[in-house]
């Protein structure tokens, strides 16, 4: 593939942009609450990648390479954003959580109030061929504090390894594991809740608004 | 290993990062205990379910204006 790009293929470069854009578009997301910011960020890093390509030394995986120069440019254009703009109402997905969050060593404290129970599926991968579970977990995922996020997204969403996971969000090894429990923690929370009592959780934008998504 | 010390080590379980001596205590827990069984089941379901979610996709027009950045910087 890199071969290919720095010998200026355009499908090359076109199969790299149709695999990413989408999930790169998403982590922009998680640095801003604007939608267009977001697009802007994603394009941004496109830019960068095309100028960047023959000085890229594959140290990391093409991906963690693109991912990387994201979250610096996200975070430079983000800052100057909200400079700019009024301060809104919180940051994006920045929703304090009603819950205690999990810390290694509290067993299940922040994890549940009452234990487990198995979800009465004939076949628990059905959830996968749910749409409206998806959408479930899709809104659980958007609802998650900025942090838990990024990682959910990084290391679940597009499955790179802890290791680039820490280089691109600058985290340690172990904050890194804390936010990605406590991110799944949630968001299997969200599905048990769904499966057990048919609850859909309100998406962000419908917030307050009396419930009532179509 | 107790509760506390399973939840602890269940990313690492599910990616396969154990030390044999230490996913045989693990697993030895999970035998005993369900919450943990099903806890741990239903993560792995949520991270499947996970890789699974419908991505978006560039507009035509973002794609296109992409495809000519990149055939001006490194067209042939």
């Amino acid at each position: 593939m890199l071969t290919r790009l720095r010998s200026g293929d355009p499908t090359a470069f076109a199969t790299l942009v149709d695999e990413l854009h989408g999930g790169l578009v998403a982590f922009a997301g998680t640095f801003t609450s604007s939608p267009a910011l977001a697009e802007d960020i994603t394009q941004e890093t496109w830019l960068a990648v095309i100028r960047g390509l023959h000085a890229f030394e594959a140290r990391s995986s093409l991906k963690t390479w693109i991912y990387s120069i994201l979250a610096r440019r996200a975070r430079t254009m983000a800052a100057r954003d909200a400079r700019h703009s009024d301060p809104g109402p919180g940051t994006a997905g920045a929703r304090p959580g009603p819950d205690v969050e999990w810390e290694p060593g509290q067993g299940r404290r922040g994890l549940w109030e009452e234990a487990p129970v198995p979800w009465a599926l004939e076949d628990p991968a059905s959830i996968h061929q749910s749409r409206e579970a998806l959408e479930v977990l899709q809104a659980a995922l958007e609802a998650l504090p900025e942090t838990q996020r990024r990682v959910v997204l990084l290391r679940d969403v597009e499955d790179l390894p802890a290791v680039d996971v820490c280089n691109v969000l600058d985290l340690s090894e172990t904050n890194q594991r804390v936010l990605l429990h406590r991110g799944r923690a949630r968001l299997r929370r969200a599905l048990d809740q769904y499966v057990r009592n048919g609850v859909r959780p309100s998406t962000p934008a419908g917030r307050g608004a009396g419930g009532g998504s179509q | 290993m107790n509760c506390y010390e399973t939840i602890d080590l269940m990313d690492e379980a599910l990616e396969g990062r154990l030390a044999p001596a230490a996913r045989a205590r693990f697993d030895e827990h999970l035998d005993e205990c369900r919450v943990c069984r099903t806890y741990l089941d239903q993560l792995r379901v949520t991270i499947q379910a996970l890789e699974r979610l419908p991505r978006a996709s560039a507009t035509d027009q973002r794609r296109s204006e992409l495809l000519a950045a990149f055939k001006r910087e490194l067209g042939r």
